[in-house]
Protein backbone atom coordinates (compact mmCIF):
# COMPACT_ATOMS: atom_id res chain seq x y z
CA UNK A 1 0.00 0.00 0.00
CA UNK A 2 2.57 2.53 0.81
CA UNK A 3 4.51 1.74 -2.24
CA UNK A 4 1.07 2.34 -3.98
CA UNK A 5 1.43 5.89 -2.70
CA UNK A 6 5.14 6.56 -2.99
CA UNK A 7 4.31 5.83 -7.02
CA UNK A 8 1.15 7.59 -6.83
CA UNK A 9 3.05 11.22 -5.50
CA UNK A 10 5.73 10.40 -7.97
CA UNK A 11 3.69 10.31 -10.57
CA UNK A 12 1.77 13.63 -9.24
CA UNK A 13 4.90 15.23 -9.08
CA UNK A 14 6.42 13.93 -12.20
CA UNK A 15 3.26 15.36 -14.10
CA UNK A 16 2.90 18.56 -12.69
CA UNK A 17 6.27 19.59 -11.37
CA UNK A 18 8.79 17.63 -14.25
CA UNK A 19 12.22 17.56 -14.67
CA UNK A 20 13.11 21.40 -13.15
CA UNK A 21 11.65 21.89 -9.14
CA UNK A 22 12.16 25.54 -9.23
CA UNK A 23 9.59 27.17 -11.52
CA UNK A 24 6.84 25.48 -9.45
CA UNK A 25 8.68 26.75 -6.14
CA UNK A 26 8.89 30.60 -8.22
CA UNK A 27 5.44 30.38 -9.59
CA UNK A 28 4.28 29.31 -5.44
CA UNK A 29 6.17 32.17 -4.28
CA UNK A 30 4.99 34.76 -6.59
CA UNK A 31 1.37 34.08 -6.42
CA UNK A 32 2.05 34.37 -2.28
CA UNK A 33 3.95 37.78 -2.89
CA UNK A 34 0.79 38.50 -5.11
CA UNK A 35 -1.45 37.55 -2.20
CA UNK A 36 -0.06 39.52 0.04
CA UNK A 37 0.34 42.44 -1.62
CA UNK A 38 -3.37 42.64 -2.87
CA UNK A 39 -4.34 41.86 0.63
CA UNK A 40 -2.32 44.76 1.89
CA UNK A 41 -3.65 47.32 -1.56
CA UNK A 42 -1.07 47.26 -3.86
CA UNK A 43 -1.11 46.65 -7.01
CA UNK A 44 0.41 43.66 -7.90
CA UNK A 45 -0.27 42.28 -11.28
CA UNK A 46 2.78 42.73 -12.50
CA UNK A 47 4.58 40.03 -10.13
CA UNK A 48 3.75 36.85 -11.87
CA UNK A 49 4.66 38.17 -15.29
CA UNK A 50 8.34 39.54 -13.86
CA UNK A 51 8.61 36.10 -12.05
CA UNK A 52 8.02 34.61 -15.50
CA UNK A 53 10.90 36.96 -16.97
CA UNK A 54 12.98 35.25 -14.37
CA UNK A 55 12.00 31.49 -13.73
CA UNK A 56 11.84 30.53 -17.46
CA UNK A 57 15.23 31.55 -18.62
CA UNK A 58 16.93 29.90 -15.44
CA UNK A 59 15.33 26.92 -15.81
CA UNK A 60 16.35 26.90 -19.61
CA UNK A 61 20.22 27.80 -18.50
CA UNK A 62 20.48 25.26 -16.32
CA UNK A 63 18.67 22.97 -19.07
CA UNK A 64 21.25 24.16 -21.14
CA UNK A 65 24.13 23.63 -19.23
CA UNK A 66 23.49 20.10 -18.15
CA UNK A 67 22.20 20.89 -14.37
CA UNK B 1 -12.45 34.27 -22.17
CA UNK B 2 -14.83 33.75 -25.14
CA UNK B 3 -16.33 30.63 -26.54
CA UNK B 4 -14.31 30.84 -29.53
CA UNK B 5 -10.47 30.88 -27.61
CA UNK B 6 -11.43 28.47 -24.99
CA UNK B 7 -12.65 25.82 -27.94
CA UNK B 8 -9.75 26.52 -30.43
CA UNK B 9 -7.04 26.39 -27.05
CA UNK B 10 -9.02 23.09 -25.86
CA UNK B 11 -9.42 21.39 -29.48
CA UNK B 12 -5.52 22.12 -30.07
CA UNK B 13 -3.87 21.10 -26.59
CA UNK B 14 -6.14 18.44 -26.54
CA UNK B 15 -5.49 17.06 -30.64
CA UNK B 16 -1.31 17.03 -29.40
CA UNK B 17 -1.76 14.74 -26.71
CA UNK B 18 -3.96 12.72 -28.60
CA UNK B 19 -1.06 12.28 -31.54
CA UNK B 20 0.59 10.71 -28.71
CA UNK B 21 -1.91 7.84 -27.87
CA UNK B 22 -2.62 7.16 -31.15
CA UNK B 23 1.02 6.31 -32.25
CA UNK B 24 1.31 3.98 -29.17
CA UNK B 25 -2.13 2.31 -29.35
CA UNK B 26 -0.91 1.87 -33.43
CA UNK B 27 2.26 0.26 -31.72
CA UNK B 28 0.49 -2.15 -29.40
CA UNK B 29 -2.33 -2.85 -31.97
CA UNK B 30 0.04 -3.60 -35.09
CA UNK B 31 3.24 -5.11 -33.17
CA UNK B 32 1.29 -7.17 -30.63
CA UNK B 33 -2.34 -7.68 -30.81
CA UNK B 34 -5.43 -5.54 -31.80
CA UNK B 35 -7.94 -6.40 -29.66
CA UNK B 36 -5.84 -6.67 -26.32
CA UNK B 37 -4.48 -2.58 -27.51
CA UNK B 38 -8.61 -1.55 -28.19
CA UNK B 39 -8.92 -3.70 -24.71
CA UNK B 40 -6.76 -1.16 -23.09
CA UNK B 41 -7.85 1.61 -24.91
CA UNK B 42 -11.42 1.16 -23.68
CA UNK B 43 -10.15 0.19 -20.37
CA UNK B 44 -8.02 3.15 -19.89
CA UNK B 45 -11.10 5.46 -21.42
CA UNK B 46 -13.19 4.04 -18.88
CA UNK B 47 -10.55 4.90 -15.90
CA UNK B 48 -10.71 8.48 -17.34
CA UNK B 49 -14.36 8.74 -17.85
CA UNK B 50 -14.37 7.94 -13.85
CA UNK B 51 -11.99 10.55 -12.89
CA UNK B 52 -13.69 13.17 -14.99
CA UNK B 53 -17.37 12.21 -13.06
CA UNK B 54 -15.29 12.85 -10.03
CA UNK B 55 -13.38 15.88 -10.36
CA UNK B 56 -15.93 17.58 -13.01
CA UNK B 57 -18.41 18.71 -10.22
CA UNK B 58 -15.72 19.59 -7.56
CA UNK B 59 -14.44 22.10 -9.96
CA UNK B 60 -17.73 23.64 -10.96
CA UNK B 61 -18.65 24.06 -7.53
CA UNK B 62 -15.42 25.90 -6.18
CA UNK B 63 -15.82 29.73 -5.60
CA UNK B 64 -14.35 31.54 -9.03
CA UNK B 65 -11.62 33.02 -6.93
CA UNK B 66 -10.03 29.60 -5.34
CA UNK B 67 -10.80 27.75 -8.10
CA UNK B 68 -8.67 30.36 -10.33
CA UNK B 69 -5.71 30.60 -7.92
CA UNK B 70 -5.54 26.61 -7.62
CA UNK B 71 -6.00 26.39 -11.55
CA UNK B 72 -3.71 29.28 -12.03
CA UNK B 73 -0.79 28.14 -10.54
CA UNK B 74 -1.60 24.44 -11.94
CA UNK B 75 -1.53 25.68 -15.60
CA UNK B 76 1.29 28.07 -14.79
CA UNK B 77 3.87 25.32 -13.61
CA UNK B 78 2.21 22.93 -16.59
CA UNK B 79 2.96 25.67 -19.23
CA UNK B 80 6.24 26.53 -17.67
CA UNK B 81 6.95 22.63 -18.49
CA UNK B 82 5.72 22.65 -21.81
CA UNK B 83 7.07 26.01 -23.16
CA UNK B 84 11.15 25.14 -21.30
CA UNK B 85 10.33 21.76 -23.58
CA UNK B 86 8.95 23.32 -26.64
CA UNK B 87 11.85 26.11 -26.30
CA UNK B 88 14.70 23.76 -26.07
CA UNK B 89 13.19 21.54 -28.99
CA UNK B 90 12.95 24.97 -31.16
CA UNK B 91 16.58 25.92 -30.20
CA UNK B 92 18.24 22.56 -31.18
CA UNK B 93 18.78 22.22 -27.42
CA UNK B 94 16.54 18.41 -27.26
CA UNK B 95 16.00 16.19 -30.56
CA UNK B 96 12.05 16.98 -32.23
CA UNK B 97 9.03 15.34 -31.63
CA UNK B 98 9.22 12.62 -34.21
CA UNK B 99 6.11 10.21 -34.11
CA UNK B 100 7.82 8.10 -36.65
CA UNK B 101 10.57 7.32 -34.34
CA UNK B 102 8.56 7.23 -31.74
CA UNK B 103 6.31 4.59 -33.10
CA UNK B 104 9.03 2.37 -34.75
CA UNK B 105 11.06 2.79 -30.93
CA UNK B 106 7.62 1.31 -29.55
CA UNK B 107 7.14 -1.20 -32.23
CA UNK B 108 10.60 -2.90 -31.37
CA UNK B 109 10.11 -2.93 -28.11
CA UNK B 110 6.52 -4.64 -28.55
CA UNK B 111 7.69 -7.19 -30.55
CA UNK B 112 10.52 -8.35 -28.26
CA UNK B 113 8.88 -8.29 -25.25
CA UNK B 114 7.46 -12.41 -23.99
CA UNK B 115 3.44 -12.47 -24.96
CA UNK B 116 1.25 -13.51 -21.77
CA UNK B 117 -2.16 -13.89 -21.61
CA UNK B 118 -5.06 -13.57 -18.79
CA UNK B 119 -8.60 -14.38 -19.22
CA UNK B 120 -10.10 -11.38 -20.89
CA UNK B 121 -6.66 -10.12 -22.47
CA UNK B 122 -4.65 -12.37 -24.94
CA UNK B 123 -1.67 -10.68 -24.80
CA UNK B 124 -1.11 -8.84 -21.68
CA UNK B 125 1.49 -6.71 -22.85
CA UNK B 126 -0.37 -5.21 -25.78
CA UNK B 127 -3.12 -4.00 -23.09
CA UNK B 128 -0.44 -2.55 -20.83
CA UNK B 129 0.95 -0.59 -23.41
CA UNK B 130 -2.28 0.75 -25.11
CA UNK B 131 -3.69 1.40 -21.38
CA UNK B 132 -1.07 3.01 -19.65
CA UNK B 133 -0.31 4.92 -22.88
CA UNK B 134 -3.72 6.32 -23.53
CA UNK B 135 -4.06 6.84 -19.57
CA UNK B 136 -0.94 9.21 -19.10
CA UNK B 137 -2.18 11.14 -22.51
CA UNK B 138 -5.64 11.13 -21.51
CA UNK B 139 -4.77 12.63 -18.36
CA UNK B 140 -3.25 15.75 -19.50
CA UNK B 141 -6.81 15.89 -21.67
CA UNK B 142 -8.46 15.98 -18.74
CA UNK B 143 -6.59 18.07 -17.00
CA UNK B 144 -6.67 20.73 -19.53
CA UNK B 145 -10.60 20.28 -20.63
CA UNK B 146 -11.14 20.71 -16.56
CA UNK B 147 -8.88 23.51 -15.67
CA UNK B 148 -9.86 25.90 -18.83
CA UNK B 149 -13.36 25.20 -18.96
CA UNK B 150 -14.07 25.57 -15.25
CA UNK B 151 -12.05 28.92 -15.08
CA UNK B 152 -14.42 29.98 -17.74
CA UNK B 153 -17.31 28.46 -16.17
CA UNK B 154 -18.05 26.55 -19.53
CA UNK B 155 -17.05 22.89 -18.73
CA UNK B 156 -19.44 21.11 -21.57
CA UNK B 157 -17.63 23.93 -24.26
CA UNK B 158 -14.12 22.41 -23.15
CA UNK B 159 -15.10 18.56 -22.88
CA UNK B 160 -16.36 19.14 -26.71
CA UNK B 161 -13.87 20.97 -27.38
CA UNK B 162 -11.72 18.04 -25.73
CA UNK B 163 -13.59 15.37 -27.64
CA UNK B 164 -13.72 16.69 -31.33
CA UNK B 165 -9.79 17.70 -31.07
CA UNK B 166 -9.41 13.26 -29.51
CA UNK B 167 -11.70 12.28 -32.31
CA UNK B 168 -9.95 13.74 -35.23
CA UNK B 169 -6.85 12.30 -34.19
CA UNK B 170 -8.18 8.90 -33.42
CA UNK B 171 -10.51 8.95 -37.13
CA UNK B 172 -6.90 10.20 -38.93
CA UNK B 173 -4.54 7.70 -36.92
CA UNK B 174 -7.04 5.14 -38.19
CA UNK B 175 -7.83 5.67 -41.23
CA UNK B 176 -4.08 5.61 -42.05
CA UNK B 177 -2.90 2.78 -39.82
CA UNK B 178 0.27 5.22 -39.38
CA UNK B 179 1.81 7.37 -37.02
CA UNK B 180 0.58 11.18 -37.69
CA UNK B 181 3.57 12.44 -38.39
CA UNK B 182 2.70 15.30 -40.32
CA UNK B 183 0.88 16.87 -37.52
CA UNK B 184 2.84 19.70 -36.96
CA UNK B 185 3.57 18.57 -33.37
CA UNK B 186 6.41 20.69 -32.01
CA UNK B 187 5.09 24.01 -33.12
CA UNK B 188 1.42 22.65 -31.66
CA UNK B 189 3.78 22.20 -28.48
CA UNK B 190 5.07 25.88 -28.76
CA UNK B 191 1.78 27.11 -28.72
CA UNK B 192 0.04 25.20 -26.07
CA UNK B 193 2.73 26.18 -23.82
CA UNK B 194 2.21 29.65 -24.73
CA UNK B 195 -1.35 29.59 -24.06
CA UNK B 196 -1.08 27.21 -20.84
CA UNK B 197 1.43 30.25 -19.38
CA UNK B 198 -0.46 33.03 -20.61
CA UNK B 199 -3.60 31.80 -18.78
CA UNK B 200 -1.97 30.60 -15.94
CA UNK B 201 -0.62 33.75 -15.55
CA UNK B 202 -3.90 35.63 -16.28
CA UNK B 203 -5.86 32.84 -13.76
CA UNK B 204 -3.20 32.79 -10.73
CA UNK B 205 -2.95 36.62 -10.51
CA UNK B 206 -6.26 37.06 -10.56
CA UNK B 207 -7.38 34.51 -8.04
CA UNK B 208 -4.00 35.74 -5.38
CA UNK B 209 -6.07 39.04 -5.26
CA UNK B 210 -4.61 41.20 -8.55
CA UNK B 211 -6.58 43.05 -10.28
CA UNK B 212 -5.20 42.97 -14.07
CA UNK B 213 -5.79 46.50 -15.88
CA UNK B 214 -8.10 46.38 -18.70
CA UNK B 215 -9.98 42.75 -17.28
CA UNK B 216 -9.77 40.53 -19.74
CA UNK B 217 -8.61 42.64 -22.11
CA UNK B 218 -5.41 42.04 -20.47
CA UNK B 219 -4.77 38.77 -21.68
CA UNK B 220 -4.91 39.93 -25.85
CA UNK B 221 -1.32 41.13 -24.27
CA UNK B 222 -0.17 38.69 -22.31
CA UNK B 223 -0.68 35.80 -24.90
CA UNK B 224 1.20 38.19 -27.82
CA UNK B 225 4.03 39.19 -24.85
CA UNK B 226 4.40 35.29 -23.70
CA UNK B 227 5.00 33.92 -27.28
CA UNK B 228 7.21 37.13 -27.98
CA UNK B 229 9.31 36.17 -24.99
CA UNK B 230 9.33 32.24 -25.81
CA UNK B 231 10.81 32.96 -29.16
CA UNK B 232 13.27 35.75 -27.78
CA UNK B 233 14.42 32.59 -25.64
CA UNK B 234 14.47 30.51 -28.34
CA UNK B 235 16.86 32.78 -30.37
CA UNK B 236 19.23 33.53 -27.15
CA UNK B 237 19.07 29.72 -26.27
CA UNK B 238 20.64 28.91 -29.32
CA UNK B 239 23.32 31.55 -29.50
CA UNK B 240 24.59 29.90 -25.48
CA UNK B 241 27.29 27.57 -26.36
CA UNK B 242 26.19 24.07 -25.00
CA UNK B 243 27.92 22.12 -21.87
CA UNK B 244 30.28 19.89 -22.19
CA UNK B 245 30.30 17.24 -25.28
CA UNK B 246 30.14 14.39 -22.64
CA UNK B 247 26.88 16.71 -21.08
CA UNK B 248 25.29 16.54 -24.44
CA UNK B 249 25.71 13.26 -25.05
CA UNK B 250 24.47 12.37 -21.93
CA UNK B 251 21.39 14.35 -22.24
CA UNK B 252 20.43 14.01 -25.87
CA UNK B 253 20.79 10.14 -24.94
CA UNK B 254 18.76 10.80 -21.98
CA UNK B 255 16.19 12.40 -24.47
CA UNK B 256 16.17 10.22 -27.21
CA UNK B 257 14.42 7.53 -25.00
CA UNK B 258 11.86 9.72 -23.44
CA UNK B 259 8.66 9.24 -25.20
CA UNK B 260 6.19 12.34 -24.66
Amino acid sequence: MARRIRAAAAFAYDFVIGDDWRPAAGVAAALAITYGLSRAGIAAWWLVPAALVVLLPASLWRASRGR
Amino acid sequence: MGAGALFITVFIACAVEAVEATTIVLAAGTARDWRSASAGLLAALAVLAAVTAALGPAVTTLPLQALRLVVGALLLVFGLQWLRKAILRASGRKPLHDEDAIYRQQLAAARAAARRSARLVPDLYGFTLSFKGVLLEGLEVVFIALTFGGNARRVPLAAVAAACGVAVVALAGLAVRAPLARVPENAMKFAVGVMLTAFGTFWGAEGAGASWPGADAALLVIVPAVAAFALLLVAVTRRVPSASPAAAAERAAAASTEVS
